[in-house]
């Protein structure tokens, strides 16, 4: 692994408090935001942030859950994926 | 932020809404050293190497798919064509050792279990010829094992003798699971040129060139292919396949990303990254979908031949720069069965088996997931892979056969499966004979490499 952080994106209907709920999760779990982006993509909210973590003790399936579990309730869906996965498809 | 919000909905979406996936992460592993006359001995040495090695392999997989977000479908296993294992071995029938390998696979959780293989391309040794006669009864007691055999290669030629064989064999499998609509037949592979890299069931096995364990990733991704050739403004067919080739270079990239982490986590050699394009039953991901956003009214129509050509070269020349090490089969696949696009022209009566043969020409892999009537004779069976073979060997490729002669089945029926391996409508066969080609058996020696029309 190259970096230790995160893409997390979340798309779903706007609502009020979606940012709020969700980056309390990240605040609970230490996870750091390095830049977010926020905009309404055909109707859709879209929030992106890129995230940092310090990989020990950072337990990538707890938060995970937890995110997702947040997105359900809100109605958005959101996903935590390594940054790599967009850097290897997108930079040579 | 380094990576531009745009780019990263285009993955998401490729994911999402395209059935991006990368298909399988398949462990290859050697098993020579589990060698010994005493059958019981040897069955538990294979079990606790396969074991062994693979134990961490589901876990570790998953571990890598969350934390990309990239579904890994399969995890599969391939060993060493159980011929060569099972060759000194005292004993008439290989029956257990594929029982073995299903229990194997089914303790350590994966999908499919490749090697139950034989290679004959030139002429059969006591082990191979055993292995042979053991492949019904192997598949019909088993649920993951999947078997392969190499009757041809360009520099052999094809052994005619181990066709004619295969005839009966595959006829011989169907009526062993004939309460299944022969499904033993999906798992029964008959090759020229195998590649021994090649992590896609039904023919991965662990060649003898490879090392003791190794990973080898095959991706997929038909629906993103066919989503970027439909969102073009009036292409011409330049344009079509630098847009293939840049698709096949962002599928690639992750399937490599992911054999790297995989092997890495497992402190196994990567191998290579097989860049096949392998359909589902899922409607878009499909190789016919993507023949027919060229332009065809539908896939089998004059012209398919050469889509196909132009699909498979962009996809091999956008993925080649994304990987460090390409093998396996790395070509368009064109399995009917698991193809909504294939199985509804062949309704339409636009596909005709005629045409998948030229098909197979220009792409991977074969005459592959055909559903043939249940009355076809062996000799009729052997012809087909005689001439697939022949396509393989002329032109210097792996080809397959992988047909299904329905138990019971005519021409308009169809066969159900399920899952990964689809349904698949029963294709019309010649009825004239080949009965006394067949039966002439020996070699087809293998063809000049020079003088090439």
């Amino acid at each position: 692994m190259t970096s230790t952080r995160f893409i997390i994106t979340v798309i779903g209907i706007d609502k009020i408090g979606i940012v709020a709920s969700i980056t309390k999760v990240m605040a609970d779990y230490n996870v750091n935001i390095v830049d977010i982006s926020q905009t309404i993509m055909e109707d859709l909210f879209t929030m992106i942030m890129l995230a940092g973590v310090d990989s020990e003790n950072f337990d990538l399936a707890a938060f995970q859950k937890a995110m997702v579990g947040k997105g359900e309730k809100l109605g958005v869906e959101v996903r935590v994926q390594h940054e790599d996965a967009f850097r290897f498809m997108h930079r040579i | 932020m380094l990576i531009h919000p745009e780019e990263i909905l285009e993955t998401i979406h490729m994911i999402k809404a395209e059935n991006f996936d990368i298909r399988t992460v398949t462990m290859g592993i050697n098993l020579r050293d589990c060698c010994h006359s005493d059958i019981d001995v040897l069955n538990e040495n294979i079990y606790n190497k396969i074991t062994g090695y693979a134990k961490e392999l589901v876990r570790t997989t998953e571990e890598v798919q969350n934390l990309y977000g990239i579904p890994i479908t399969n995890k599969r296993i391939a060993v060493t064509p159980i011929a060569i294992v099972a060759e000194s071995c005292d004993t008439e029938d290989y029956v257990s050792i594929a029982k073995t390998l299903d229990r194997a696979a089914d303790d350590v959780g994966i999908d499919f279990i490749g090697g139950f293989s034989a290679l004959v391309h030139k002429g059969m040794t006591p082990g191979y010829l055993k292995l042979i006669n053991s492949i019904p009864q192997a598949l019909a007691n088993t649920k993951k094992v999947c078997s392969s055999v190499n009757v041809a290669t360009t520099k052999a030629g094809i052994n005619m003798d181990a066709v004619a064989m295969m005839g009966h064999i595959v006829k011989k499998t169907a009526e062993a699971t004939k309460d299944a609509d022969g499904i033993g037949c999906a798992k029964l592979v008959i090759f020229a040129n195998a590649p021994e890299d090649n992590p896609f069931m039904a023919g991965a096995f662990h060649g003898i060139g490879e090392p003791d364990c190794v990973i080898n990733v095959g991706v997929s991704g038909p629906g993103v292919v066919n989503s970027t050739v439909r969102e073009l403004k009036d292409p011409d067919l330049g344009e079509i396949s630098e847009a293939i080739k840049k698709t096949a270079f962002k599928i690639t990239r992750m399937g490599e990303m992911v054999g790297r982490e995989v092997s890495r986590r497992l402190n196994v050699d990567f191998g290579v990254l097989d860049l096949s394009l392998a359909p589902t039953p899922e409607i878009g991901d499909s190789v016919a979908a993507i023949l027919e956003a060229m332009g065809l009214e539908t896939c089998g129509t004059h012209g398919t031949t050469a889509a196909l050509a132009l699909l498979n070269d962009a996809v091999k020349k956008g993925g080649s720069m994304a990987s460090s090490y390409v093998g396996g089969l790395s070509g368009a696949f064109i399995p009917v069965s698991e193809d909504a696009g294939m199985i509804r022209a062949v309704e339409l009566g636009a596909l005709s088996l005629e045409k998948l043969e030229a098909m197979t020409s220009v792409c991977s892999v074969g005459l592959d997931m055909i559903a043939i009537p249940g009355d076809t004779s062996a000799a009729t069976i052997s012809a087909i892979i005689a001439d697939e073979m022949a396509i393989g060997m002329i032109n210097k490729k792996t080809t397959a056969v992988r047909l299904i002669p329905a138990p019971g089945k005519k021409v308009g029926d169809s066969v159900e499966f399920g899952g990964l391996l689809g349904r698949a409508p029963v294709m019309k066969v010649s009825e004239f004979s080949s009965e006394e080609f067949i039966a002439r058996g020996g070699r087809i020696p293998a063809p000049i490499q020079a003088l090439t029309n």
